[in-house]
């Protein structure tokens, strides 16, 4: 059977219970606890390492301010309280990428607790709650030679990664499909870049997501036994992995059989998901309070400090351009899709563009081309600047549509001012209804067939006629003028 | 003949009767015929110390009265404190050969001040004893009597400093390792204000209880050198942001109208007769300077031996953890990981280290922790306020630094029997208040140390306190057998 057609039959009959966990990133300049900076794209293996991150012998860490501010501002995106006390704890495991035997993390008393996302899906509103959202570092990453380390002949060990400031949100377990699964983390993805603390790489890792699934039968209380997921790199992969559990579950179950509260891998070949560790294997992480690190008081006015300096975020963004520009809610939806984007459009329509207007160029044309060249229009060529000077040629009439287009296309990549270029080139359109007229006269003329095909009630015709005239201008005709002028010349006769 | 103090080097060393080199040269000579016996040095940087003194002479010629007094006199270091490119192995096999690519804090500003370093110290494994007895590289020799313990855990620097190779040296006190050695080796030893010092490049043995200080053999001396290593570091969250008063000002303030505390349960039935008599002589040498003794009470002192064992093995077993063999130090080649892991920390750490290891990763063990690991820091939090309310009524604590004397090698094979030296230093650690010990009388001719304890960053009251009182004695002026040929 296909996972289409047993997901919607199993749903009759149990009810699924999703909680995610994510593992983001911060984007900050150094990593958590020393000077290194986080982002080491391009470095040679461990080269962005130092006596801290590598956990010497002998050395402390200090508390990055920036990863605790970029924290707080997701806290207070999803609607966190933020406790006036926090403080860090040590997970205690053995693992070659985690140099001090334990990760600096936060156990009992997180950065932020009780929060919320809600979203839009299927014309209803899905609200997840956030248990907590929490501040930890990274771990270095493995190369084994072989598929897993314990069967692997060698293995090698890069620490660049270590200690990059990560922040965890552990959300409740309210979703119920995999398709609000998948959502919440588009949304969450979404916010994290709106506020600039995250870059959303599902691929490379710096947006991780684990899921705890179980199902119970319909009308029951107590919830399942629980199963995490983990090794999902892509939305995708996340949907596919719970529809895949959701499938083998029931199977268990419908056989009157009893699931393990286990650790299970999703293999993307595979299409599967397969048994990871047990909860007898489970580590006992030996929390405790970390002695090098005294606890953060964050008081109510830093808070304040923090939650003004954030942007608008997306959700409400939307509905926003929908009520100032009268947007349709795709449109509104498409534009507010990054914080870039939405910006883009505020500048266009700030610099006189027409909200309509801006609103079809960019969610149409423009949104093609950043999509074509992998180059989103605040770093083409062509620029917010360049666009809105583009589209106010187009809003005065200057010229047409499809020289617009063109002009478009080739000043994305390569850059120019448009109205220079439509100066030097001569790419006015020809709006003077004399000097139209004429040319309908002359294409009528050469084109009777057309010309009796649209008397004659066939309005395709009409095509070739404002083909001929458009050409006879160098492609310059003022084509709302000249479709006026046809039909005004045509129907006279 | 008394070795001399840092004090009287740095004049000799202005008067022109002394050289840097000339100093090192006398030190490695005296470390050389001493050392066979005493064992007090895991390595000698003869290097580095030659390096320095050339620096620290230019100093001294360059501003003689600018120049720190540390400036060209020999030190040495216990072997927990990281210096860059020197071997540091923590006294355990596990770090046999590591090289730090880093030196620590406090090392950082000796050196800064012109001090030359002779060596790195013996000391019981990653800090743990009260004999150096646990270190893997063999025991030291105490310079009273060689057959006999220096104390421990900074076993090396008491035994350097009392053989008088050295006028000081920097010991680690986590629960007594600095105070205990001194007062069994005849020296004086000064653990700061918990966060006085920073701990960066401390080789963590309980990072919420470790504090370096210095070994001396005056009071003034560990003055001067706390002087010169105190103060916030922005490396170590954990020290402290205040001020540091300078401690010569006030060192000569005396102890006329202080009110001192004896703490009724530090001189309980442990105390050897002739530790309690050198002490009770000591607290009357303090009355006739004009302080007013009196008896106080810190209950929770029986505890406080359990709850320390609770919360230093717990963290040990965590600050440990990075001796895995996968990166630094020891490792026993293995085909898998686990077996790997095991095999090389369990060749690489002797059996008090495991034992520690082993008690902590069981307090803080899923089922336990609320039983041991917090349970504990609440007594902990009541040895912490049982010190404040003592500090209402007086302005500082005098007591015993030991319950004994030195005792012979091997004679402490019970760890329980060990644990108990430092029934009366731990205290101190478990509530972050700084604490000095003093010679101040032999039993046998063997050192005993009286204690002085204050609030914490009172780091300057128990300097003057103990100065007081080495001011009236003479006990710190006697030398080892092994001092008597120093220069």
């Amino acid at each position: 059977m296909t996972e289409a057609a047993t997901i919607p039959a199993a749903l009759e009959r149990y009810e699924v219970v999703i909680g995610l966990e994510v593992h983001a990133q911060l984007l900050t300049r150094s990593k958590m606890f020393c000077p290194c900076p986080a982002d080491y794209t391009g470095a040679a293996p461990n080269e962005n390492t130092c006596p801290v991150c590598l956990g010497l012998p002998g050395v402390l860490p200090t508390i990055n301010r920036q990863a605790v501010d970029c924290t707080v501002r997701t806290a207070l995106a999803l609607h966190c309280d933020i406790p006036a006390f926090t403080k860090f704890d040590r997970k205690n495991y053995f693992y070659p990428d985690l140099p001090k035997g334990y990760q600096i993390s936060q156990y009992d008393l997180p950065l932020s607790v009780n929060g919320h996302l809600e979203f839009p899906l299927g014309g209803e509103t899905v609200r997840c709650g956030i248990t907590r959202v929490h501040l930890e570092e990274d771990t270095g990453t493995m190369h084994h030679a072989g598929d897993v380390l314990q069967s692997a002949t060698s293995s090698l060990i890069d620490l660049n990664r270590c200690g990059v400031p990560l922040m965890e949100i552990v959300g409740e377990p309210d979703l119920r499909t995999p398709e609000a699964a998948r959502e919440y983390l588009v949304r969450l993805r979404q916010i994290l870049m709106y506020i600039g603390v995250n870059d959303g790489n599902l691929e490379k890792g710096s947006f991780r997501c684990d899921a705890n699934i179980s199902l119970r039968l319909r009308g029951a209380t107590e919830l399942g036994v629980k199963v995490e997921v983990k090794n999902m790199n892509s939305f995708r992969a996340v949907q596919r992995a719970l529809e895949s559990e959701i499938e083998r579950q029931t199977g268990v179950l419908d056989a009157g059989g009893t699931l393990m509260q286990e650790t299970r891998g999703w293999v993307e070949t595979q299409g599967r998901t397969i048994s990871q560790r047990s909860k007898e294997q489970a580590h006992d992480y030996r929390y405790f309070p970390e002695p090098d690190l005294p606890p953060l008081r964050l008081d109510a006015a830093f808070v304040e400090r923090v939650r003004a300096t954030l942007p608008e975020l997306p959700e409400a963004r939307a509905r926003r351009f929908l009520e100032q520009y009268g947007l349709t809610a795709y449109d509104a939806a498409v534009l507010t899709d990054t914080r870039e984007d939405a910006d883009a459009y505020e500048a266009l329509v700030a610099s006189g563009v027409p909200a309509k207007l801006a609103a079809n160029w960019q969610s149409g044309d423009v949104a093609a081309l950043a999509n074509e060249h992998r180059l989103p229009l605040q770093r083409s060529g062509l620029g917010v600047d360049g666009l809105a000077g583009l589209l106010r040629l187009v809003d005065a009439g200057t010229i047409n549509g499809p020289t617009a287009k063109e002009l478009l296309a080739e000043l994305y990549v390569s850059g120019g001012d448009p109205e220079a270029v439509v100066r030097d080139r001569g790419l006015a359109q020809v709006s003077d209804p004399s000097a139209l007229s004429a040319l309908v006269d002359a294409a009528i003329a050469g084109n009777p067939t057309a010309a009796a095909d649209f008397r004659a009630g066939k309005q395709q015709a009409l095509g070739q006629l404002m083909r001929a005239v458009k050409d006879a201008t160098g492609g310059k005709a003022d084509m709302p003028l000249l479709n006026r002028l046809l039909r005004e010349r045509l129907l006279e006769q | 003949m008394t070795p001399r103090s840092i004090t009287q080097l740095a004049a000799a060393l202005r008067d022109g009767s002394a050289t840097p080199r000339a100093l090192l040269a006398d030190a490695f000579r005296h470390i050389e015929r001493t050392d066979q016996d005493l064992h007090a040095y895991l390595s000698v940087t003869r290097e580095l110390a030659e390096r320095q003194a050339d620096v620290a002479a230019q100093m001294l010629e360059d501003q003689p009265d600018a120049a720190s007094p540390l400036c060209g006199i020999p030190m040495a270091l216990k072997d927990v404190l990281c210096v860059d490119g020197i071997e540091t192995t923590a006294g355990s096999k596990m770090l046999r050969g590591f090289k730090p690519p880093y030196t620590g804090t406090a090392v950082q500003r000796l050196f800064d001040a012109g001090a030359v370093c002779l060596g790195k110290t013996n000391c019981d494994e990653f800090a743990m004893g009260s004999s150096t007895e646990n270190s893997a590289y063999g025991p030291v020799g105490n310079p009273w009597d060689i057959e006999r313990v220096p104390g421990g855990s900074s076993g090396g620097s008491a035994a350097t400093v009392a053989a008088g190779s050295v006028p000081y040296a920097l010991g680690t006190d986590t629960g007594g390792s600095i105070r205990q050695p001194a007062a069994l080796s005849g020296v004086v030893g000064f653990k700061p204000t918990y966060g006085r010092v920073s701990r960066y490049g401390l080789i963590a043995f309980a990072s919420s209880l470790d504090q370096i200080g210095p070994f001396t053999r005056t009071v003034e001396d560990s003055a001067l050198v706390y002087a010169a290593i105190a103060g916030h570091d922005p490396r170590d969250s954990t020290s402290d942001p205040r001020h540091v008063d300078d401690p010569l000002a006030s060192l000569r303030a005396g102890v006329a109208g202080m009110r001192l505390g004896i703490p009724r349960e530090y001189l309980g039935e442990g105390t050897e007769p002739g530790v309690r008599a050198a002490v009770e002589a000591a607290f009357r040498v303090l009355e006739s300077q004009g302080a007013t003794l009196q008896e106080v009470s810190l209950p929770s002192t029986d505890v406080a031996l359990s709850v320390y064992y609770i919360i230093a093995p717990a963290e040990c077993s965590s600050n440990l953890a990075r001796y895995d063999g996968v990166r630094f130090g020891n490792r026993v080649e293995r085909a898998s990981l686990t077996d790997m892991y095991l095999q090389t920390r369990g060749a690489g750490f002797g059996d008090e280290v495991k034992r520690r290891v082993m008690l902590g990763t069981y307090a803080l063990s899923s089922g336990y922790y609320d039983a041991y690991y917090r349970q504990a820091q609440k007594v902990r939090t009541l040895v912490s306020q049982e010190f404040e309310t003592v500090f209402k009524q007086v302005d500082a604590i005098v007591c015993p630094t030991s319950p004994s004397v030195a005792f012979p090698m091997g004679s402490r094979n019970d760890p329980l029997s060990m644990y108990m030296c430092d029934v009366v230093t731990l205290p101190a650690n478990l509530a972050g208040v700084p604490g000095i010990s003093v010679p101040c009388g032999f039993v046998d001719g063997l050192p005993v140390g009286l204690q002085v304890i204050a609030p914490r960053f009172e780091d300057s009251r128990v300097l003057r306190v103990a100065h007081a009182y080495e001011q009236a004695t003479s006990f710190n002026t006697v030398p080892s057998p092994y001092a008597s040929e120093a220069a």
